[in-house]
């Protein structure tokens, strides 16, 4: 066998085969290679486990698996609140339901996204019986009891689930790095989340003010009711602050929520020093509210997890 | 050429054959023209200065990620100054549209200087936009090119996530990217509601059936993100001549 031919036969079928390794020249350290001697012994090892790393599924890092389970289980949470806002009657207005399909949809996609990364790492799918949308862990009588009777509660909700999922996407990044698609396509999924986000916060404007979406503006003084459709401030904690789960954690600090401009750390929304650079004497016209609005900020895996845990049967190890 | 000296020594037959020579080696087993394309391969990332001429180098690394990402903010937030300037924002009364150009304007500024600030002595220059195409007088004219702009932005933060090195620089680009994901999503809903989310932007997900499990059927939901060159080509075509941008060596 010729491990160099081979390589470069490769390359002639899969331009990217490198890109796969992630990094050309370091090709040979992936394999603990350096410096050592290669012999045609090593070789079958080494050509299965240049394929396993650049096309399989077996050699997830932990830190990567927890990621992907913990977006996973997001996924779920989201998947079956969406499915189940679709499936009650006269909830959602035929105008908005296009809009609902296509989430509830995309989340169906992220969710076979996920699970072909994890392959049998994948939690399995813990069911539409695990969660209690209405916050109360299981009884069934939380604050959000009435969410797929009441359309602008719905709403409500639907913004706080899908701002922590972007919130927790952009947390777990980080830890992706050392597998370049597995990154690339979290980050294609981030984004999409965002573009949920966006469109919840401008129907909920609609409805708060009974007009049509899109003519009407983000109220600063209604953050809670009328939001813009991108996070001010801490939009004043969200679309329900005073219940017991509050929404305001959904835009509130992490942990560790300071640190040094190279260190990675998880303010509340409301922050405008990024990198060590204060946004608000960088640039002449920029105030507390644009600031905070020009930068998302992401959470730790345990935030999310307090988070949505509230929407989870308490027997349920999902989010613990 | 540093991949030569790190290259293994190259062994044929068992470990416990004499060692030769890599060189007799390469002759021996007429390995050598693939060695030396896997050489040349591995070169590629020292060759800095390969870029179209006349065009501005974004450099390479994480460098070169924020300074194309700082190009691609300055463009943004050219474009949206200049529809401050127009017709059609001079026009607004109060009210959404008015409230989103006055937010994107300024988000864009924001962007654009924080790379600046970032970037320092290593930052590229002051580009010069040439916005030519778009008539700032015309609601559709300044909705599309908005459109476009965001979800190029959008597109081009996700595909540049994989080059960068350091984690704080990857945790910045992830916070700046779903506010561009705001805006598009917004943008295109003022255009044609509820296309937040579409197949030009999205790799749309059908379920097998209207009543299918979660994760059966086609499609992934995916955002379509852009390789730099991809994305350095649609963004030329608003930069004037000695502004045009190449992002090359982001590998």
């Amino acid at each position: 066998m010729d491990f160099f031919k081979l390589i470069s036969d490769i390359e002639r079928v899969d331009p990217e085969i490198y890109d796969r390794l992630d990094s050309r020249r370091r090709v040979f350290k992936h394999f603990g290679l350096a410096g050592k001697t290669l012999t045609a012994a090593m070789l079958p090892n080494l050509v299965s486990g240049v394929f396993q790393r650049a096309y399989g599924q077996g050699t997830l890092n932990a830190d990567i698996k927890a990621v992907l389970n913990l977006a996973l289980s997001l996924e779920y949470l989201e998947f079956y609140y969406y499915d189940s806002g679709l499936k009650a009657t006269g909830l959602i207005p035929a105008a908005d339901r296009p809009a609902f399909e296509i989430i509830r949809n995309d989340e169906s996609g992220h969710i076979k996204v996920l699970r072909e990364a994890l392959g049998g790492d994948a939690i399995p799918d813990p069911g539409r019986a695990t969660f209690d949308y209405s916050g109360g862990k299981g009884s069934g009588d939380g604050p959000f009891a009435k969410a797929f009777t009441d359309y602008a509660l719905y709403l409500g909700v639907s913004q706080a689930f899908v701002d922590t999922g972007v919130r927790a996407y952009k947390g777990g990044a980080t830890k992706l790095m050392s597998n370049k698609d597995i990154l690339e396509a979290a980050l294609n999924i981030h984004s999409v989340e965002a573009r949920h986000s966006s469109h919840v916060r401008t129907v909920r404007r609609g409805v708060a003010a009974n007009a049509a979406a899109t003519s009407v503006p983000g109220d600063l003084a209604n953050l809670n009711k009328q939001p813009k459709s991108w996070i001010s401030g801490t939009d004043n904690g969200g679309p329900s602050p005073s219940t017991t789960p509050s929404t305001a954690a959904v835009y509130g600090p992490g942990v560790p929520a300071t640190g040094g401009p190279t260190e990675l750390f998880f303010p509340a929304d409301s922050n405008t020093t990024q990198a060590g650079i204060d946004l608000l004497t960088n640039t002449a016209g920029a105030t507390a509210a644009s600031a905070s609005e020009a930068f998302d900020e992401a959470l730790d895996a345990a935030t999310v997890k307090s988070i949505a845990r509230n929407f989870v049967d308490a027997k349920s190890t999902l989010f613990i | 050429m540093s991949s030569t000296t790190s290259l293994p020594p190259v062994v044929p037959g068992t470990p416990d054959a004499p060692r030769l020579p890599r060189r007799s080696f390469l002759r021996y087993s007429g390995a050598g023209l693939a060695v030396g394309g896997l050489l040349l391969a591995g070169c590629d990332d020292d060759n800095d200065d390969i870029t179209p001429s006349g065009t501005i180098d974004v450099g390479s690394g994480d460098n070169g990620v924020l300074n194309y990402a700082y190009a691609l903010e300055q463009l943004e937030a050219a474009f949206y100054a200049k529809v401050k300037e127009g017709a059609y924002y001079k026009n607004l009364s109060a009210g959404l549209e008015k409230q989103v150009f006055d937010d994107l304007a300024i988000h864009e500024q924001i962007h654009a200087d924080f790379f600046k600030t970032v970037l320092a002595g290593k930052a590229i220059k002051a580009l010069e936009p040439d916005f030519s195409s778009i008539n700032f007088n015309d609601r559709n004219s300044v909705l599309g090119a908005a459109k476009s702009f965001e979800d190029l932005g959008v597109a081009a933060y996700n595909g540049a996530g994989r080059y960068i090195q350091t984690e704080a620089y990857l945790l910045i680009a992830g916070k700046i990217v779903s506010v561009e994901a705001r805006h598009a999503a917004l943008i295109r809903d003022l255009i044609n509601y509820n296309t937040f989310v579409a197949s030009d932007v999205v790799d749309l997900f059908t379920p097998t059936s209207g009543t299918s499990a979660p994760g059966v059927g086609t499609g992934t939901g995916k955002e379509k993100s852009m390789k730099p060159t991809d994305v350095v080509n649609m963004a030329n075509k608003f930069l004037k001549d000695g502004s045009k941008i190449s992002a090359s060596n982001i590998k």
